[in-house]
């Protein structure tokens, strides 16, 4: 006889949690092929709020950390990611990728999830400044993060424009809410599997799935989200984010992006999401004697 | 005996005599143009306002009304410079250009001083030695960047937008026109620049040393107007990029207009800033900080340490101080190099302020204005101080952008670091200490894109200056304040 197969339900990932909607509701989006790709959570207004209060509430202790240790954890992302390349692959088979797409999309990703591992406690160095100002005082600027990220995710992939755009963003120590691509969500969900595994503090990354033209305005009039990415080439939702920013007038980036190629990774994208804190601290000025004494 | 303890409690009057500034070395028109293409143009409309000063209400000059139709001929005339000439020039040639710039400022500082004073109502002595200085050493700063942009962006080539529109406030007239031209010239991009209606003459005054420098026509383009003139600069199409510092209010209408192009924007706004005093610090010292934070420049600076945060353990001393101290401040003429606080820029932004000490007043806050006297004309405002606030008040919430301090105490530097973050603002802050370690402590946790320790309203060409939140997006200053000018390959 046959084994029945097990299958999955695909919940959303909130405040290090898994539960399902608070609406109830859910989609059931389909491949090329017809088939059901799983009941998946159709988020609300409510699941948005949910989330961005979870990571306003990981931001101080995220941004705050020692570098190295944020980039421990994102090497350990990709770690976990490597030990289930399997189920990726099987996931975007299943989406409609070839099994040729399917691996390079998935060893990609885990190589961008390193690349940027590597940039968190670089960033500061390659990007700051002392600045030689006039008066006595130690006067640098350093990058620091934005606070709390609404990623709107590429809809065209599953996983690598997901990747792409979380990896700079928490590595430079931003916490975010995404909205998963809304006809391949499945690796995204699977993804905060693995985040959940992988020491990533919980509220640093939600994901959410449902649909974008629905969640994307509580997001972006959101006050308490300081900056967001769109991901794609609607100009017309490019407009909305502009105009929504006047509210609290937060950042609004927008890639238009092949994010399969190697050069769509890049620092500028981490400092995309970083804000510049210059200090003036004093300098004792009595006395006089000078370094050549 | 007796007697001498008379003498001790007859208050001594110290009388300062008056030391004006004189004006009559410097060179002032009685009507400007608008500076398009190399040229003085008349406005097509045909209208002209007066600029006053607020010191004495008396007017300066008549100042030409740029509408549409002189943007789009100065956008014209920027584009045409930028395609013929200015992209073509050799980055160490535009460099040099903009060193004759700042040389020939110089030259001239003492007639700048005297003009921003006049215009603005700020005090001589700050024009003299802060607003001018630091203005042509923006221009010499920027200046040296121009050959040498690829050291500034690692793995990236360099590319200059084309014309960029710039609105500049009427707080640092001269001081905000060089924060916007040195960058963008130096970045190889061409200006439209409008200064604010209260405020015009001494970016007029630049446009003459930019005429006299020889920096081709059309590189710089100085207009004037008022919002109107404005929004026509945010409007249109062939700008690239818009700069603009002034209020969050038109910042985000500003925002919203450009939303559905593909223009550049930075934008310096409001500010609501913490100054914070802890336990340890140099009280005199300190106290000298709070003035300077919140009176420097009649309290009409976007950073100003507006909202005053005293350790208990030391408010009561802080505070007793504070007032002793600003009872000895001189409002009055500021020609007069003796005066510490001068005129309010205008009759609007005065209402403004008076609005705020009312609503103050009624919400319960305990207010004290010492109690000097104010010249019969012209718009003043005693240095206000509100103790009794609380987090919740109008005037800890709202920035007033005028001589009026908020004062709020807290126990410990975890509150402190909380009450100075609550706010849409993230501008700058004041941090006064005795100890490193704490500075860089509360330097980590406050949001803020400027922090001052032990001293405040420190402004220098290296510095990028610039804020989170809702003061707005972008940097000026500094290596940082050449991103805002360029496209990256």
């Amino acid at each position: 006889m046959e084994r029945l197969k097990v299958l999955k339900t695909y919940k959303v990932y909130i405040g290090g949690k898994f539960p399902r909607t608070e609406s109830g509701r859910y989609y059931s989006p389909k491949n090329a092929k017809g088939e059901v790709l799983g009941n998946i959570c159709f988020c609300s207004r409510k699941d948005i709020r949910n989330s961005v209060v979870a990571a306003r509430k990981a931001f101080g202790g995220w941004s705050e950390r020692a570098a190295n240790n944020r980039g421990q954890i994102l090497y350990r992302i990709a770690e976990m990611l490597e030990g289930r390349k399997a189920q990726f692959i099987e996931e975007l088979i299943l989406q409609g990728s070839t099994k040729v797409q399917a691996e390079k999309e998935v060893v990609l990703s885990i190589d961008r999830l390193i690349y940027y591992a590597g940039w968190c406690d670089k960033y500061t160095q390659v990007l700051g400044s002392v600045n030689p100002v006039a008066s006595s005082h130690f006067n640098f600027s350093m990058h620091v993060p934005t606070g709390v990220v609404g990623i709107l995710a590429d809809q065209k992939t599953s996983l690598i424009g997901l990747i792409s755009l979380i990896a700079p963003v928490i590595a430079g120590g931003n916490t975010c809410v995404v909205l998963a691509s809304e006809k391949l969500p499945l690796c995204a969900i699977t993804f905060s599997e693995v985040l959940n595994s992988s020491d990533l503090p919980g509220g640093v990354l939600n994901v959410l799935t449902g649909s974008c033209s629905e969640m994307m305005k509580p997001l972006t009039t959101h006050m308490d989200v300081n900056a967001m990415i769109y991901s794609g080439s609607d100009k017309s939702i490019v407009k909305e984010l502009k105009e929504s920013s006047a509210l609290n007038l937060k950042r609004i980036l927008h890639y238009d992006l092949d994010w399969m190629k190697a050069d769509s990774q890049d620092l500028y994208k981490l400092s995309d999401f970083q804000e510049v804190k210059t200090t003036w601290h004093p300098i004792e000025n009595i006395g006089g004697a000078s370094s050549s004494y | 005996m007796a007697k001498k303890k008379e003498n001790q409690s007859k208050a001594v009057k110290w009388d300062y005599s008056p030391a004006p500034e004189s004006s009559s070395h410097i060179n002032m028109k009685d009507q400007y143009e608008l500076f398009i293409g190399g040229k003085w143009v008349k406005p097509s409309s045909g209208k002209y306002f007066d600029t006053i000063n607020p010191a004495n209400k008396r007017k300066l000059a008549k100042i030409a009304y740029a509408n549409e139709k002189d943007i789009d001929k100065a956008v014209k005339a920027a584009r045409k410079a930028y395609k013929t000439v200015w992209s073509k020039t050799a980055p160490a040639e535009r460099a040099k250009y903009i060193y004759r710039i700042a040389r020939l400022m110089q030259e001239r500082a003492r007639e700048f001083a005297v003009i921003e004073s006049l215009d603005s109502g700020k005090v001589i002595r700050e024009s003299r030695d802060v607003d001018v200085p630091l203005a042509c050493n923006h221009f010499f700063y920027y200046a040296g960047w121009a050959d040498k942009l690829e050291y500034a962006f690692p793995n990236r080539k360099v590319e200059s937008l084309g014309v960029a529109g710039q609105i500049t406030p009427w707080n640092f007239p001269l001081l905000m026109a060089a924060w916007k031209i040195a960058p963008a010239l130096a970045t190889g991009n061409c200006v439209v620049l409008k200064p604010a209606e209260t405020t015009p003459l001494t970016a007029l005054k630049l446009a003459e040393i930019i005429e006299e420098s020889g920096l081709p026509p059309g590189v710089v383009n100085i207009v004037t107007g008022y919002g109107d003139t404005g929004a026509a600069i945010v409007n249109h199409d062939d700008v690239d990029k818009i700069a603009f510092t002034g209020s969050t209010g038109v910042g985000k209408i500003i925002q919203k207009a450009i939303a559905s192009t593909d223009k550049k924007a930075t934008l310096e706004l409001g500010g609501k800033s913490a100054n914070i005093i802890l336990e340890d610090a140099p009280i005199d010292q300190a106290v000298e900080g709070i003035v300077n934070g919140i009176f420097f420049n009649q309290g009409h600076v976007c950073c100003a340490g507006s909202r005053l945060f005293v350790q208990e353990s030391v408010a009561e001393e802080v505070i007793e101080k504070l007032k002793h101290r600003i009872s000895s401040l001189i409002v009055g003429d500021p020609m007069d190099k003796n005066t510490d606080i001068g005129a309010i820029n205008s009759k609007e932004q005065l209402d403004i302020i008076n609005r705020y000490i009312k609503i103050g007043l009624d919400e319960g806050a305990t207010m004290y204005q010492p109690d000097c006297s104010l010249p019969k004309s012209g718009y003043y405002c005693r240095p206000t101080l509100f103790m009794n606030v609380a987090q919740s008040s109008t005037i800890v919430q709202e920035e007033i952008f005028g001589p009026v301090l908020t004062i709020q105490t807290f126990r410990t530097v975890d509150e402190a670091i909380e009450k100075a973050n609550n706010t849409p603002y993230g501008l700058a802050a004041g941090i006064w200490t005795d100890k490193g370690s704490r500075i860089f402590n509360l330097a980590n946790k406050l949001n803020a894109g400027v922090i001052w320790a032990n001293t405040y309203n420190k402004f220098d060409p290296t510095s990028p200056f610039g804020g989170y939140k809702e003061s707005g997006f972008g940097r000026e200053g500094g290596l940082q304040g050449l991103s805002a000018y360029v496209k990256l390959k």
